[in-house]
């Protein structure tokens, strides 16, 4: 009884390592069932998906235009302080003085890309870029201007 | 033999935790310490053993290597904002994190979540906890000396965070629940990529049962180890699968149904073992039953809104609220007190990793420095929601 017991559990134990050794054994000999992505190789093919949060950017189009109106609701948003809007009055042409944006200032080194400044944003001004790679050997370099020099606000956004 | 007590001794002294001193030279207790930082430990988990021999006599877990202070920032953080931090308690269970949270603000205000929402945070919910399992089945593996699981796992995945990618636009932090609803819609390919995921994991789960669950080493170092009987489970108020393994029945999606479990059938999965081989084995058999929860909710997404319509800035009312959900760990409730103002007073998380720590000592009195392995792996530690 007790050598029958005893060949038996050998049995299983030997056929249980058999069976995981048939698995690995699988893939050893299908190479192309491995999925390995050759990171640094292959970042020209590499797409990521449209709603990827890489950092906030502000979008300009081609008259150097954007549309915040400095309304700071981002700033308000933002859990940790990571955006901070500096605004100044420009004059207009029939003499009023209005508040519009002068520098969008982001500190991408405190940004940990929750999306709620641009969830807050009333004019969709600024947006998540699928840009990912932000290693600096400087911190300063992280400290970012969104609006590009001498842009202005869009006609008609208000 | 007077060579290994001279190391031992001398190891003794550098790594004692100190007060303890002596005793090593002549056969009596060995304190070592365990971390912070050490492979095995999956985090700034530190603990201070005292063996005696190769037997555990006492384990004290020393905590706060990793303690930033989220109840207290969550203080300071309107009820929109303070979700964010909460992906940073349970990582690997970020999203079921945001859920708790979600729905403790939407049951102060007393908002209608639409229906599709309710789908959406339930399908994310069982997709996060299955990517939480494989990383805890890859990782556990790799703990037993097993190195190849880890791949297999990572492999599947990564197809879960590329979903979660694709959808919720981060990997792993996702922060897609808000109060009353979820931030975006699908995306359009969500439906398609999971049925994907679905035929694939149901082909690769089994590849996990040959590789692992059968296999004798295996067996033998998680059979009878680590034995947390039920009555101990109650008292230490383990919860999720450690609860499970020890028979003790606290899914809270079975106790108390949130969003649409009340209309999903599933398995709670209960072990009565009570050694680590039984939470392997609840682990395991929970993933099966996130896909089955899957399977039935994809093709049934409702149409509508996916978001429900809230005021700009939230003001819960005076009062303390209360909301639970069940994470891949266990239980995390979030309590509330709000004074009617835009920030919580006080915010309270009944994290499931700290309960399910604390019966660490207890279990594994006894057992060999070996065994250590397999008793923390099963608990399925995740530091910084213990320190929080």
């Amino acid at each position: 009884m007790f050598i029958k017991e005893y060949i038996s559990d050998v049995y299983r134990a030997v056929s249980s390592l058999l069976k995981g050794m048939k698995t690995t054994g699988h893939y050893f000999i299908r190479p192309k069932e491995i999925i390995t992505q050759q990171y640094p190789d292959n970042r020209a093919q590499m797409k990521l998906p449209e709603r990827f949060r890489g950092e906030v950017v502000m979008s300009h189009d081609d008259n150097n235009e954007h549309a915040c109106t400095g309304c700071t609701a981002c700033e308000l948003a933002c859990p940790n302080a990571t955006i901070k809007i500096i605004t100044k009055f420009d004059t207009t042409p029939e003499g009023k003085k209005k508040k519009a944006l002068d520098t969008f200032v982001y500190h991408l080194e405190l940004c940990t890309m929750c999306n709620l400044c641009v969830e807050a944003c009333p004019t969709s001004a600024i947006k998540m870029a699928q840009t990912f790679e932000h290693s600096v050997y400087d911190r300063n370099k992280l400290l970012k201007k969104l609006n590009q020099p001498g842009s202005k606000l869009r006609a008609g956004v208000e | 033999m007077y060579r290994e007590t001279q190391i031992i001794n001398s190891g003794h002294t550098i790594l004692s935790a100190g007060g303890d001193l002596g005793g090593a030279a002549d056969g009596g207790e060995l304190v070592i310490n365990v971390g912070p930082q050490h492979p095995a430990t999956h985090g700034v988990l530190h603990l201070v053993i005292t063996l005696q021999g190769e037997t555990i006599q006492k384990i004290e877990p020393h905590l706060g290597y990793i303690h930033r202070s989220i109840e207290k920032m969550c203080e300071s953080l309107s009820y929109r904002q303070f979700i964010y931090v909460t992906s940073r308690m349970d990582y690997l269970s970020a999203h079921i994190n945001n859920h708790a949270c979600a729905l403790c603000v939407e049951k102060g205000l007393q908002l209608e979540i639409p229906p599709r929402a309710r789908v959406i945070r339930v399908l994310m919910d069982e997709l996060t906890r299955i990517a939480s399992h494989e990383l805890w089945w890859g990782a556990m593996a790799m703990d037993l000396g097993a190195f190849t699981p880890f791949f297999y796992a990572f492999r599947e995945r990564e197809t879960i965070n590329d979903i979660m990618e694709e959808t919720c636009g981060a990997r792993l932090t996702m922060n897609y629940m808000v109060p009353g609803g979820v931030m975006y819609d699908i995306h359009p390919n969500f439906q398609k990529r999971v049925k994907d995921f679905i035929q694939l994991f149901n082909n690769k789960i089994d590849e996990y049962d040959d590789l692992v669950t059968g296999n004798i080493i295996f067996q033998n170092r998680t059979k009878g180890v680590g034995v947390l009987t039920k009555e101990d489970a109650i008292s230490f108020g383990c919860t999720g699968p450690v609860g499970r393994g020890s028979g003790v029945p606290c899914d809270i999606r079975k106790l108390y149904p949130y969003e649409v479990y009340d209309k999903v059938s599933f398995d709670e999965i209960i072990e009565t073992g009570g050694d680590s081989y039984a939470r392997y084995l609840v682990r395991i058999k929970e993933m099966r039953q996130s896909i089955r929860i899957v399977e039935q909710l994809i093709d049934n997404i409702p149409d509508g809104e996916f978001q429900a319509k809230t005021k700009a800035v939230l003001k819960l009312p005076k009062g303390e609220f209360y909301s639970r959900v069940e994470t891949a760990r266990g239980e995390l409730g979030v309590y509330i007190v709000s004074e009617g103002g835009t920030t919580p007073y006080r915010i309270k998380f009944r994290s499931p990793g700290f309960s399910n720590l604390s019966a660490l000592d207890h279990i594994s009195r006894g057992s060999k420095i070996g065994d250590l392995m397999a008793i923390m792996g099963t608990l399925d530690l995740v530091i910084p929601d213990i320190d929080r």
